[in-house]
């Protein structure tokens, strides 16, 4: 029984911190970087997601292992947009071919563009902290050095 | 009196005939989920298997369907046994909403038919009847529970926690479609982590909540679930829900604040079980450990899961750690030791904890899930194992040996791919013993009932 005003006074206090932290990440205009996706580039993330790319693809090392990530598949040398489009015509391996218009592979590429122009992954030039921290490498804005 | 005893039990059984039903669902989800992620894991060491009809990007999301599924199942199942007097209309409601819901995302994979995200790929309509589906469930456990509050347990505010916050999470995953978001992909990467990494917290108050219930229920003493010890670690675990999320995005560029505060908070959240486990065997009498048998070994089971997955978890929590193990299948070795090891192992605790009630395993049925549990668990080991090195040498590869291309990287672990595929072989093979022997019992008990 004394345990349950405790808990509901502890409870109140979280659920205000976790409301303004909330608001804060919902709301926040400066924690992102300035790149945000164009119509053609959202048509693109549109394609991605109904194609389940992300089930064998990481962006950001987020999503499957099967396949290499994508972060940085446009400004990759050697790489970039016929390399993109060779690889979603004819397939490879366990991937299989995507049967895409014209139209949709050059949304799908615009995705990939507007993704790469947000960071780095693997982010090779990061700074390791002699207290375990990272300092990561940004590519349009910069937080901490 | 005899008499009295045993039609009382048959009506408890009836009001909780569908807690018998979503078992049985949840365990007919983790035997369909073993077989994807099996499948899977084939193409992993034959490419071409089956790629065409079933491929990578069906079998992943299918494999997360129904092993997610499993859990929900079998904890809600669960609670609704333990908590006896819930509204059975709403049960039967939850429960086919819950099953065509599954049956319709199910359905939807095979047919290639994607709209979502990583793990909620599904068509966004799927979000409103799994949503009303959790609020049902909450009506009906807070319109039954309520009355008692004051006296609860910490079991019954971890449930009820869990409740809220999985309609609340569920819900924030689905933000990024609304035109305010969509536009800011990493904005939405960080909420996509946000919310999933919340919702897997919302979860695990259900399966923990279990735990603690299990144990005080075979213990036979509740003074520890209502000690100040037991209510600390359950505030301590949803402030870990709350905000300890941002270590699956270390390597996101979004504000470094939100890692900071998520780095000092997630270091925690994983010797909450433990202790509450530890503190629970120390003072467990031989009878009641000879009582619950299984019970009782799943549980031990879990703890030494809790134990390896705390060192993993504390290691990759540490950013230049997770630096090199991010996007690798030490990742995956983390989440599966949590789901497999640790999540699974106190649900097939809480299962035969029940049955060992209702119904008491005939000897053979006794051993033969006791060999189950040895095969899984050995072979889980070394499944577990080998994604750990499977995921450092992928981190090796990504950072020091980019020179060589990806084909090649893949080709280089063919044989540890082999070895991947035969400990999930072997893994699936001690399962299936497990559930069929568990889903023999229910039919027994549903049969006894009907």
């Amino acid at each position: 029984m004394h345990h349950t005003k405790k808990t509901l006074l502890i409870l109140a206090v979280l659920i205000i911190a976790f409301s303004y932290y909330n608001f804060t990440i919902y709301t926040s205009k400066s924690c992102y970087g300035k790149i945000h996706l164009s119509q053609k580039g959202i048509k693109g993330e549109d394609i991605w997601l109904k194609n389940n790319c992300n089930s064998c693809h990481q962006l950001y090392g987020l999503g499957g292992y099967l396949g290499p990530d994508l972060t940085n598949i446009y400004s990759a040398n050697g790489k970039g947009e016929l390399y993109i489009k060779a690889f979603v015509n004819s397939g490879i391996k366990a991937m299989p071919k995507f049967n895409l218009s014209e139209k949709e592979k050059d949304e799908l590429v615009q995705y990939l563009k507007e993704v790469d122009q947000t960071g780095y992954y693997p982010n090779l030039n990061a700074k390791i902290r002699s207290n375990g921290w990272v300092n990561l490498k940004y590519k349009n804005h910069d937080y901490e050095n | 009196m005899v008499g009295l005893t045993l039609n009382t039990k048959t009506m408890i059984m009836k009001t909780n005939k569908y807690s018998f039903y979503f078992i049985t669902a949840g365990l007919i989800s983790l035997l369909l989920g073993l077989l994807a992620g099996l499948l899977a894991g084939f193409q992993y060491v034959i490419p071409d298997f089956i790629k065409e009809t079933l491929p990578f990007s069906v079998l992943r999301p299918l494999h997360t369907l129904f092993v997610i599924s499993w859990i929900f199942l079998a904890a809600i199942g669960g609670i609704y046994y333990y908590i006896k007097k819930g509204n059975q209309k709403l049960i039967i409601g939850h429960f086919w909403l819950f099953i065509l819901t599954g049956t319709g995302i199910a359905l939807s994979y095979l047919s290639k038919n994607f709209e979502g995200k990583e793990y909620l790929e599904f068509p966004s309509y799927f979000y409103f009847p799994i949503a009303l589906g959790w609020i049902l469930f909450g009506i009906n456990y807070f319109r039954t529970m309520l009355p008692a509050f004051k006296s609860w347990p910490a079991y019954y505010w971890m449930w009820g926690t869990g409740i809220v916050f999985m309609v609340y999470h569920f819900t924030e995953a689905h933000l990024w479609m609304l035109p305010y978001f969509r536009d800011n992909y990493i904005q939405n990467i960080t909420l996509q982590w946000k919310a999933g990494g919340s919702y897997v917290g919302s979860w695990n108050m259900l399966v923990y909540g279990t735990s603690l219930y299990v144990m005080s229920k075979i213990s036979g003493d509740d003074s520890y679930a209502s000690s100040k010890k037991a209510f600390f670690f359950y505030l301590l675990g949803l402030t870990n829900l709350m905000f300890g999320w941002a270590h699956h995005i270390y390597i996101i560029p979004n504000a470094p604040w939100i890692r900071y505060f998520a780095y000092s908070i997630s270091m925690s959240e994983w010797v909450v079980l433990f202790s509450i486990i530890y503190d629970w065997r120390k003072g467990l009498s031989k009878e009641k450990k000879a009582t619950y048998t299984l019970a009782f070994q799943l549980m031990i089971l879990a703890d030494i899961w809790v134990f390896l997955n705390l060192f993993l978890a504390l290691l990759i929590s540490i950013p230049s750690i997770n630096l090199f193990t991010h996007g690798t299948h030490i990742t995956v070795a983390h989440s599966m030791g949590t789901t497999i090891g640790i999540n699974t192992f106190i649900l097939l605790s809480s299962l035969t904890y029940i049955l060992e009630l209702e119904n008491p395993f005939i000897q053979l049925a006794q051993n033969r899930i006791k060999v189950g549990i040895q095969i899984f668990n050995g072979f889980f080991l070394g499944f577990w194992i080998i994604m750990l090195v499977m995921g450092a040498k992928k981190g090796y590869w990504t950072f020091f040996a980019q020179n060589i291309s990806f084909a090649e990287f893949q080709d280089s672990l063919h044989w540890i791919y082999i070895l991947f595929t035969v400990f999930g072989i072997g893994l699936l093979v001690g399962l299936y013993i497990i559930v069929y022997e568990l889903l023999k019992n229910i039919k027994g008990i549903i049969n006894r009932v009907d």
